[in-house]
């Protein structure tokens, strides 16, 4: 499961809590505050409602489009087994981005409506999926560092406020331990392998490692909705908290398996007893968010075809169904 | 098109445990949630037995009412065996 936070893009301030009934408002913020678990039919504000329907759906859609760069090398895996590994974590993306959606429904909103906003562009998913898969060590570094940091990003989400979302998030953070682990032995087996291959697993490196770090959304003085979503309940910890856990688990990874993380302002910061890290290009994170990525028209493009190309399935399963509840109907 | 209906789904874990509500999926027919439900909720043998229920069918108590109807057995302590106080000699009790 992916997730980006890009809640700061479109607003300047957080969304106001207009015209709620301030008794209502006062109990809902108490039961929050106290870490109850809010469940579907119960009260919440509307800013709440909509806030999780924005950040559940992104989440759906990244974990849906997340299978196409990842899709793009199931054929072309070098072995069986690692065939057989990656067709398993596709099914899964799959899996996690229908648990999502499902969580995201019981707030009101249908499935139709959601996949009608990730095809018409109106909704976004993760920036990380319009980058290119261009080597089989992508597919190392995906598992490795994509999954590493949505891992971070989703374990405190299994104590998110809103009951169906956190237990969503128990089941995905579950399975995405498999991801992680499996693109890292995929990164380390090439790292022990040949010059070439060592260069493509450095290669990989070099170029997911800043789009990865970008994952935990803008910094946290330029986004505006953080304070309220913590303070709700619905993210546990703020982008850059996030961020530096990332980073501060990953450098060793990367060196112990003798890769090299491409920042030449890292060094580990014995005072604060993290690392420091250099600078990140929000310019390039803000244009892949508006859909300047690399490969966003094709992702897009693959995504609405594959939706149109199933739909002549959908309206038969349909209309067998109706026709075999009229039989039924009619027998009795 | 319209969603496919949405169906709630149950899974037991194994034999000697109850049904639990572990999501939904849409589809279409009966046979047809209960394939989706194995391929979303039973990917790493997660259940021995899955059932599906339309959730149009399910019917709920509403949240506003939880206090009329769950509270009043709050101040029945006495429906709890720590209420009574037997003498520590007597034994298996």
């Amino acid at each position: 499961m992916y997730t980006t936070d890009l809640s700061g893009k479109d607003k300047k301030k957080p969304e106001a809590l207009v015209a709620e009934d301030p008794a209502l408002l006062a109990a809902f913020e108490a039961r929050v505050a106290s870490d109850n678990f809010v469940e579907p039919k119960d009260w919440m504000p509307e800013a709440y409602r909509r806030t999780l329907v924005r950040q559940i759906s992104q989440h759906a859609h990244s974990e849906i489009v997340g299978m196409l760069p990842e899709g793009n090398w199931i054929t072309r895996a070098p072995n069986l087994r690692r065939k057989a590994i990656l067709l398993a974590k596709v099914q899964d993306e799959g899996g996690h981005g229908l648990y999502l959606y499902s969580a995201a429904e019981t707030l009101g909103t249908s499935r139709e409506e959601m996949i009608e906003a990730l095809h018409s562009g109106k909704a976004k998913y993760s920036t990380i999926f319009n980058y290119p898969t261009l080597t089989w060590a992508d597919i190392g570094a995906i598992g490795w560092l994509v999954d590493g940091a949505a891992i971070m990003n989703q374990v405190p989400l299994q104590r998110t406020s809103y009951g169906p979302y956190a237990r969503a998030m128990v089941r995905i953070c579950k399975e995405e331990s498999f991801h992680q682990r499996q693109g890292y032995e995929l990164t380390m087996a090439l790292a022990a392998g040949t010059r070439e291959q060592r260069r493509m697993a450095q290669d990989a490196l070099n170029r997911w490692w800043w789009p990865s770090l970008m994952m935990f959304g803008p910094p946290d003085d330029k986004s505006p909705n953080t304070e309220q979503s913590i303070r709700w309940r619905i993210k546990r910890e703020t982008n850059d908290e996030l961020r530096q856990k990332f980073v501060d688990v990953t450098v060793p990874q990367a060196e112990a398996i003798g890769l090299k993380v491409p920042d030449k302002a890292l060094k580990w910061n014995e005072a604060r007893s993290h690392y420091d890290f250099g600078e990140i290009d929000w310019e390039e994170f803000y244009a892949v968010v508006k859909g300047e990525g690399q490969v966003a028209k094709e992702r897009m493009v693959a995504r609405v075809k594959a939706w149109e190309d199933g739909s002549w399935v959908r309206e038969a399963a349909r209309a067998h169904a109706q026709k075999r509840a009229a039989a039924k109907f009619a027998a009795e | 098109m319209k969603d496919w209906a949405l169906w709630e789904v149950f899974v037991r874990a194994k034999g000697g445990l109850s049904h639990r509500h572990a999501g939904s999926v849409h589809a279409a027919d009966a046979k047809m949630a209960l394939e989706h439900a194995r391929d979303a909720y039973t990917r790493r043998m997660e259940g021995v037995s899955l059932w599906v229920v339309p959730s149009a069918q399910i019917v709920a108590s509403d949240p506003a009412d939880s206090g009329p109807l769950f509270e009043p057995a709050e101040d029945k302590i006495y429906r709890h065996p720590t209420f009574y106080s037997i003498p520590d000699h007597i034994k298996h009790i």
